[in-house]
């Protein structure tokens, strides 16, 4: 039982700090300044609630772990997130896509854990609640002004969605550490797939037939993006073992 | 009234010297961070609560509040993160607000709760502005643009 806590704690964390770190490969890079600002405060929030939830994990393990030996020193297969969040940024469309999908999804999952039976998940998932708000209003924006845009932009959507779409099952699928969650995944997907409908349909896309949807990423096997997302993560203290600044 | 209590005031107004590294107008109480005070034996206990889960100035007002309190001469000093009831603009004290709009920020507005155009701006009180990001250059603002004046400015959000 308080292994499955730990292992939902994990994951919660994981999703958070993986998309957040892809979101902080922008950082410099935007398409203009005030949007290089925008997906640079969102992997700030994403990296706040990662903290978060390590170090609850971390409280709840009582073996010595850390936040940071939690973040730093676990490997690939150790990893619980979506492979949703840890697929490449590609271009902007792509990045809009991956980050409405997401913030669709944990818009909706922390309504639901706010009522959490564990107290300090209950109060992440709250205090989280309140800026996710906004990178949902964020991304949808952009999903709607990128599809129902230019030709060019249109079709860049419409790439976006077929390279993405087939890692959004898994959000839906319970990992076996997710079944005394309390969530009801079963109404989160319906909800989500109302409101990706309702923005789809204002962007002038489409939601692709049924598709076979990938998964694992919950229970650690990730696609090939995971390691090197890792590697560039770890690097400091794998290299320098316990080093602080 | 005991000496716990006495203390207790004496600290508040040295608390207030404590201002965020990010708003430097802005003192600890002003942004309603600081939760409770109490003493556990001779141990000074501060509960604080983070505006944002990733804001990185929290980490810099502990470090400040540890070493303030100790230059007061507290040996015992325990900082509790408290992440329950969140924070919210709510508490930011009046004051705050007052001081945040000369400094020019403009500060939280109900009416704006989700940013649009038309927060008054803190420069020219011109209502005539328009919203350029609801993403600023710290977590807790918004970028802002006025029309009559011209001048860009931040406004700190509803939260």
């Amino acid at each position: 039982m308080n292994e499955a806590i730990i292992n939902y704690t994990l994951h919660l964390a994981d999703n958070s700090l993986i998309l957040g770190q892809r979101n902080s490969e922008c950082c410099g890079h935007g398409p203009i300044l005030e949007q290089d600002i925008a997906i640079t405060n969102i992997s700030l929030d994403l990296i706040g609630q990662a903290r978060n939830f390590y170090q609850h994990a971390a409280s709840l393990k009582t073996d010595g772990s850390t936040e940071d030996s939690l973040a730093y020193l676990r490997t690939e297969r150790e990893y619980k997130n979506c492979l949703l969040v840890e697929q490449p940024n590609g271009d902007w469309a792509q990045t809009m896509l991956r980050q409405f999908f997401f913030s669709q999804y944990q818009y909706l999952l922390l309504q639901q854990l706010q009522h959490s039976k564990d107290e300090q998940i209950a109060a992440i998932a709250a205090k989280s609640l309140k800026e996710v708000a906004y990178h949902l209003r964020w991304s949808r924006e952009w999903v709607i002004r990128l599809g129902d845009g230019t030709e060019e932009s249109h079709q860049r959507m419409l790439k976006a969605i077929d390279e993405l779409w087939r890692y959004t099952g898994e959000m839906f699928m319970p990992a076996g550490y997710e079944k005394d969650s309390g969530v009801d995944l079963i109404t989160l997907k319906d909800e989500w797939l109302k409101k990706v409908n309702e923005i789809f349909r204002e962007a002038t896309l489409t939601i692709p037939e049924k598709i076979f949807m990938q998964s694992g990423g919950k229970e650690g096997k990730h696609t090939e993006h995971l390691g090197y997302i890792l590697t560039e993560l770890q690097y400091l203290q794998r290299t320098y073992p316990n080093c602080e600044w | 009234m005991t000496a716990h209590e006495i203390d207790k005031k004496t600290l508040l107004a040295f608390l207030e010297e404590i201002k965020d590294p990010e708003v430097p107008v802005l003192s600890i109480i002003d942004l309603g961070i600081v939760r409770d005070i109490r003493w556990n034996d001779d141990e000074l206990e501060l509960v604080i609560t983070s505006t944002y889960t990733g804001c990185p100035a929290m980490d810099m007002i502990t470090a400040n509040i540890r070493t303030e309190l100790a230059t007061l001469g507290f040996k015992k000093i325990k900082i509790t993160q408290s992440l329950s009831p969140a924070w919210t603009t709510d508490w930011m004290s009046e004051s705050g607000k007052r001081k945040l709009k000369e400094y020019g920020i403009a500060p939280p507005d109900k009416r704006f709760s989700i940013p649009k155009d038309g927060v008054e701006c803190p420069l020219c009180h011109s209502n005539n502005t328009r919203l350029v990001s609801e993403f600023g250059s710290t977590a807790c603002k918004a970028l802002y643009q006025c029309k009559d004046c011209q001048e860009p400015f931040d406004y700190f959000k509803c939260h």
